[in-house]
């Protein structure tokens, strides 16, 4: 190795610069995700920087070097967030249970209530330079008085030296003075959050003129994990993140937790998802497997009609037939939305005034079908018409002249010649274009956004819906935010996919080793 | 396989291929014509317009209610950052897998191209939710912001491209770098000096797919965008027709077209390298 240079030598000074930055930034933030208990993303973490120190000190990763600042952010937004779906898929993170327990007790734990009887007190407020508030507070009951500086209700002597007296009234405590009745009403807000201790009472404001005595509502005991209901004396005990009373009643809000497979029982055998689920599930799979047979077909058969070295203009036709596929999907599908519009559209339009039909394209489940097949027969021809042009070409023309000798016609040289050989190549691609729209989230949310709704059926689920769609909808569909059930769903779909993945691979080595015997 | 046509035979395929044309301009020459019509709805819309007028065109850059012109801006600019660093990060990583021969670089290789298949919108449900606990800390990266949509685009930056980048820096000589580092660079001076120069064909192609890919995206833009003034265009554009195709439809096909047009001029004119790439791997939608 040649002597460093100088500039090799301020690199590896900015290498340790910005790596010795990284790290005490990285120990900051575990430092702060220690003491907020938040273990994985704590141990992700600290894997991160063990990995990254690794990478940049270690001679033999070198080749790492390369290869790492691509895979940070595949880490973070690819492996972390795959990881991370699959554990919430086992909650019931969702509307009602978004937060922690600790977070949920403590929100059962801050409610109080008025008792009968309760202790009530008029008040007055004071207010010193810096904004401070201070309570004078006198027993409806007893007539004592008592004075709040800070949350604790402390009982003052009417004599006490701190007090200004103007006439009968308190005018000034030792720095605070008081405030007028419309500066109180201003202040309200603020007074209504204030909550004084007094041995074990709860004091809080009750109305305008007066401060009560107040009880808390709930008690948590740690050692039983129930929540106490301190004025009925019911326990609630925990129960998949919803404290629920022996009778069955619940308190709101729940929180996240851990369901085990309760989302995937659910979908098997609770009625209300059943149903719909098993509706979307068969959908998305003919839905795939249409979209990639018509779209082979109109691509193979424009392909074989291109290829023709005979054809006049085929290079034209050819720049023409591909345009589907230059424009983005998004905006054709909108488009295509457009022109099949039930009313006012141009293709029930011209439809109309041909053969006198109108379509309910988006009103009818089988209609709305139909147009998204259509859309994206449009949408997809043109990969396979590529696609198969490629194979083609490959495609050794003996073989035909051999069939022709032999007699075959046109018919059965496609049949026993052209197809099986296209597909040695083009099967992987197929399965591909399978699992493509299996995903296709686009054509099916732009299009008829999953409608028309199941008739009868209280479920987010349309007729036309895919599972990547109503995985989205049950996460973000306005109606409440399922995560832990989406969730479900996509881990579902995940292992699909998967599984189509592998039987491809293994089918392609197969295909491979069959087309290497020719 | 084929022979001379007969004069039937030549005018049955003719009309075949005109029948698919008339079915693949369909949309787009409604589409066009529904722009310069001055009547902007569904039901005023024929194939030739009565009253032929730029008005749509105008309106989408001076109407402030549908800020089209800055949905358009950011498109552009989160598709072209994503890309930008998309083809460096793929460039490191293909350098990588083609130059040094290390431990695990095969299963490393074969990794790439197996999680290629798991679309990363699956997870929207956790990007979503880490996004939201980004935000809390750093909030220029958390929901509703560029630079965290473009990190979202970045982890799918390595995977496929790297296979197809790879392939390309292996037919790039090894005897440039060793002659380069005799003279004292360093490997990744050789890197940044004399393969991505030579590579510059397989940068712009995985450039461009970039680019088209993340432009078109519309499901984690819509999840991960939430003000109408971070939206990019396919999310804003769906925003403004959402059911209103009868009212609006003549500003609709004028945004759509511009939209459109520099996507499809790319991709027609480069057509023979875009394909080359999209038709190894991945499918486009």
């Amino acid at each position: 190795m040649p002597a460093p240079t100088c500039i090799v030598m301020i690199a590896r000074l900015g290498k340790i610069i910005v790596l010795g930055t990284t790290d005490a930034i990285g120990v900051w933030a575990a430092v702060g995700l220690f003491s907020s208990r938040s273990w994985a993303p704590l141990t992700c973490l600290l894997a991160g920087l063990g990995v990254l120190n690794f990478v940049l000190l270690s001679k033999r990763a070198y080749p790492l070097r390369y290869i790492l600042p691509g895979l940070i952010p595949f880490a973070l937004m690819v492996a972390y967030p795959i990881i991370y779906n699959m554990s919430i898929a086992f909650t019931n993170y969702g509307t009602g249970n978004r937060l922690t327990k600790d977070q949920v007790i403590a929100h059962f734990e801050n409610m109080y209530y008025l008792p009968e009887g309760s202790e009530r007190f008029a008040y007055q407020a004071f207010r010193d330079a810096d904004g401070n508030l201070a309570l004078l507070l006198v027993s409806k009951d007893g007539g004592e008085l008592y004075l709040a500086l800070d949350e604790v209700l402390r009982p003052v002597d009417a004599g006490d030296p701190r007090f200004v007296y103007e006439g009968e009234e308190i005018v000034r405590i030792d720095g605070y003075h008081q405030l007028s009745r419309r500066e109180v009403v201003r202040l309200l807000g603020k007074l209504q959050g204030v909550s004084l201790r007094r041995g074990e009472d709860t004091i809080r404001l009750v109305s305008l003129n007066e401060f009560a005595v107040y009880r808390r509502s709930y008690r948590y005991d740690q050692e039983r994990d129930v929540l106490v209901d301190l004025r009925t004396g019911v326990e609630y005990t925990p129960v998949q993140g919803t404290f629920t009373s022996p009778t069955g009643e619940t308190l709101q809000p729940g929180f996240v937790t851990w369901v085990g497979f309760q989302n995937f029982f659910d979908i098997i055998t609770n009625p209300r998802v059943t149903g719909p689920f098993f509706r979307v599930f068969r959908w998305t799979f003919l839905w795939a497997l249409l979209s990639v047979v018509s779209t082979f077909a109109l691509g193979l058969g424009l392909a074989i009609l291109l290829n023709d070295p005979y054809l006049e203009l085929r290079h034209v036709y050819r720049t023409i037939l591909i345009l589907p596929y230059a424009i983005p999907g998004f905006i054709s599908i909108m488009v295509w939305a457009g022109l099949l519009n039930v009313d006012f559209g141009v293709v029930n339009r011209i439809l109309r005034s041909l053969v006198g039909v109108t379509i309910p394209w988006f009103h009818d489940g089988f209609w709305a079908k139909v147009g998204l097949l259509l859309v994206n027969l449009w949408l997809g021809y043109p990969y396979m018409m590529i696609v198969s042009l490629g194979a083609l070409q490959s495609i050794p023309q003996e073989l035909y002249e051999a069939a022709r000798v032999d007699g075959a016609n046109r018919w059965q040289r496609f049949w026993k010649i052209t197809l099986p050989l296209l597909l040695i190549s083009v099967a992987p691609l197929l399965v591909g274009s399978f699992a493509f729209n299996f995903n296709n989230f686009n054509v099916i949310y732009l299009l008829t956004g999953g409608g028309p709704p199941i008739p009868g059926a209280q479920t987010l689920a349309g007729q036309t819906d895919i599972l990547i769609s109503y995985t989205y909808k049950l996460a973000f569909g306005g109606a409440g935010a399922q995560y832990g059930f989406a969730s479900a769903i996509s881990l579902i779909i995940f292992l699909i996919i998967g599984t189509i993945s592998a039987l491809n691979f293994r089918f392609t080595r197969r295909l491979e080793q069959m087309s290497g015997g020719l | 396989m084929y022979s001379r046509h007969t004069l039937p035979g030549k005018i049955l395929r003719h009309l075949v291929l005109w029948m698919a044309i008339a079915f693949a301009l369909f949309p787009v020459v409604w589409i066009l014509s529904a722009s310069v019509n001055a009547a902007g709805t569904l039901v005023g819309q024929r194939l030739l317009p009565k009253v032929f007028s730029w008005g749509h065109y105008v309106e989408l850059f001076t109407n402030p209610l549908h800020p089209f012109g800055l949905w358009l801006w950011n498109s552009v600019k989160v598709s072209g950052i994503a890309s930008l660093f998309t083809v460096f990060l793929t460039a490191l990583g293909a350098y990588a897998f083609s130059r040094f021969r290390f431990r695990g670089r095969r299963a490393g290789l074969l990794a790439l191209l197996l999680i290629q298949m798991f679309p990363q919108m699956l997870a929207m449900v956790a990007i979503y939710l880490l996004l939201l606990n980004i935000g809390r800390y750093i909030p220029w990266l958390g929901l509703n912001s560029h630079a965290g949509l473009i990190l979202v685009y970045l982890g799918g930056a390595l995977g496929f491209n790297t296979w197809l980048m790879k392939g390309y820096f292996d037919t790039i000589p090894h005897e440039l770098e060793e002659s380069a580092m005799i003279d004292g660079a360093t490997h990744f001076q050789a890197f940044l000096r004399i393969i991505l120069p030579l590579a510059r064909p397989i940068l712009a192609v995985i450039f461009i797919l970039t680019f088209i890919g993340t432009y078109s995206d519309f499901l984690l833009p819509s999840i991960l965008l939430t003000g109408t003034r971070q939206y990019t265009f396919a999310v804003g554009l769906r925003l403004f027709i959402q059911g209103q195709y009868n009212t609006r439809w003549g500003m609709f096909a004028a945004a759509s077209i511009l939209g459109a047009f520099p996507i499809a001029a790319i991709f027609l004119s480069l057509q023979r390298f875009i394909i080359s790439g999209l038709t190894r791997g991945s499918v486009k939608g």
